[in-house]
């Protein structure tokens, strides 16, 4: 649907974004993650033709953008960053302005209105100004606009920020429900986010993608290095050390927390998938120690971000 | 062109739902209607001469205040981002806030033919030189629109946007009456650069190529610059 090749946007001397690929099937729903500055915002900016690329390709179905721009922008609805609409006009003034730009006769314009009214929860603010209303209200208003012409691809920057929770799941169900048939391209810096409605994250920082991969391979790939956090009384660092050195498969002994009295809290990093529970059981069960707490950590999602995107 | 249109038509509508527009032809009409009943007694002549003397001076002050908030707001807003995503060419945003500027002017026009046909009870009024006197404030109202809206294109600041507008098109008005600071090699040129010039040409009821070219010519560049500095900024 989608195909990027070494898309690159320099402002003045900076590079935001950097040689970056990637393609995007028919279907998918893609989440873009990434610290603040990463570029997320500027490689969407490229791909609804806001911005050109200073080099760079971008294909949308048949189309390239720099030739055959006002056709790709018909197949797409764009949210940019906190919906920034026309302040004095009514929402229903803005709608209709909107329909009528994307070319929709009368009769099209007020079904598809009242569709999106239902959809969007924009019953009661029709003929409120846009200057009026909140900050998840207007957001709604931007999704609205977005959908307008029920767009094949639907790109959104940041869809849920300044929402309350229950609007969150709303607009999650929402963009889950398009995604069924339509390409969906988020950008978020929620983790949760992504887990929650993405098939596929890339994650970029400083301009250049360090993953891209299916979400049930990224947290697969995450969960295979564990860590099991211990908390011991009775017992002292270099007791626990030697005992668990001998331990085959565990790669590290780490001491977070030791106090007086015997309280002991350790973390060990596991080699592979192999589970060592059992034999680290076992081996507690040969000293005097007192297991007060024994639980397993596989990597979430947050701490394969945090890896890739930390400042070295 | 549809396109143009559509945006003309919200652009439009939009300076009559604020009341920027009100304000404004509230403004230009007291000013004009002041200063050219005060002394039109004296000359005991009935034409609308010193009514179109004026014009210049009022259009470079009202119409940059006008046209300072076609660009600035959006790109303030940010709504520019949205506007340029939806199904639109840069020259359909272009030609429709021009469209909407230049129709502002014409409304803020249409009263003041009070003034003629009031003129026409008192006296014999010479109908050519009125109507050739509107074509040419309609000609240069939308050249000083070109350049507004240029100036609006290049900040996000609407005051700066203002200042930038006036100045340029104070400068076109007076230029040519300040002829004598110029080298006497250069008086040609420079006098032809003049709105003031071309403007009164127009307005005395002749209706010639060259005045109607200047002004052709100066919205001419001022949309084109402005193009120029949209496609700069993405």
């Amino acid at each position: 649907m989608i195909h990027v090749e070494n898309l690159t946007k320099y402002y003045n001397n900076f590079c935001a974004v950097d040689q970056i690929n990637f393609d995007i099937k028919k279907g998918e729903i893609l989440g873009l993650l990434g610290p603040n500055g990463a570029g997320k915002t500027t490689t969407l900016r490229m791909l609804t033709g806001y911005f050109m690329p200073t080099s760079g390709t971008i294909r949308v179905k048949d189309y390239l953008l720099d030739e055959h721009l006002l056709e790709i922008k018909k197949l797409m609805g764009y949210l940019p960053e906190s919906a920034p609409l026309y302040h004095s006009m009514l929402v229903f003034d803005y709608l209709d302005y909107v329909a009528r730009i994307r070319g929709m006769d009368k009769s099209q314009r007020i079904s598809r209105i009242r569709q999106l009214v239902d959809l969007c929860g924009l019953d009661e603010i029709m003929h409120r100004s846009i200057n009026e209303l909140s900050k998840g209200l207007n957001q709604r208003v931007g999704l609205a606009h977005a959908m307008m012409t029920d767009p094949e691809i639907l790109i959104l920057d940041e869809p849920t920020s300044g929402l309350d929770p229950n609007q969150i799941a709303e607009i999650r169900e929402i963009i889950r429900k398009i995604g069924k048939e339509k390409t969906v391209i988020l950008s978020t810096h929620i983790l949760s986010e992504v887990e929650a409605t993405c098939d596929r994250v890339v994650i970029i920082n400083k301009g250049q993608i360090v993953a891209d991969d299916m979400m049930e391979n990224l947290k697969q790939a995450a969960g295979q290095k564990h860590f099991i956090h211990l908390e011991l009384l009775n017992a002292d660092f270099q007791d626990v050390n030697d005992q668990f050195s001998r331990v085959e498969g565990i790669k590290k002994i780490q001491r977070i927390q030791e106090t007086q009295n015997g309280h002991l809290s350790i973390r060990l990093t596991c080699e592979s998938a192999a589970d060592l529970r059992k034999t680290i059981y076992q081996t507690i069960k040969q000293t005097s120690w007192i297991l007060t707490e024994f639980r397993q950590e596989t990597k979430t999602l947050e701490t394969v971000f945090r890896e890739l995107t930390k400042e070295d | 062109m549809q396109q143009a249109i559509r945006i003309c038509n919200k652009e439009f509508k939009d300076y009559f739902v604020s009341p920027i527009a009100y304000i404004v032809i509230s403004i230009f009409l007291l000013v004009t209607g002041w200063f050219f009943f005060t002394t039109f007694f004296y000359y005991n002549q009935a034409d609308l001469r010193n009514f179109f003397s004026l014009l210049p001076i009022t259009f470079s002050f009202l119409i940059p205040a006008v046209t300072m908030r076609l660009f600035s707001e959006e790109l303030n807003v940010g709504s520019y981002e949205m506007l340029l995503t939806l199904p639109v060419t840069f020259a359909d945003i272009l030609f429709g806030k021009f469209l909407a500027g230049v129709l502002f002017v014409t409304v803020a026009l249409i009263p003041t033919i009070a003034y003629p046909i009031c003129i026409a009870f008192m006296g014999q009024l010479d109908w050519g030189p009125v109507a050739g006197g509107y074509l040419g404030a309609v000609l240069m109202g939308a050249a000083f629109v070109a350049v507004g809206l240029f100036a609006s294109s290049l900040t996000r600041n609407q005051i700066i946007a203002f200042i930038v507008g006036m100045t340029i098109c104070f400068t076109l008005t007076l230029i040519d009456k300040m002829l004598f600071f110029f080298p006497r090699t250069l008086l040609g040129v420079i006098g032809y650069l003049g709105a003031d010039f071309h403007f009164k040409n127009i307005s005395k009821g002749i209706i010639d190529s060259r005045d109607v070219i200047y002004f052709l010519s100066v919205i001419f560049i001022g949309l084109y610059s402005t193009h120029l500095v949209m496609r700069e900024k993405n």
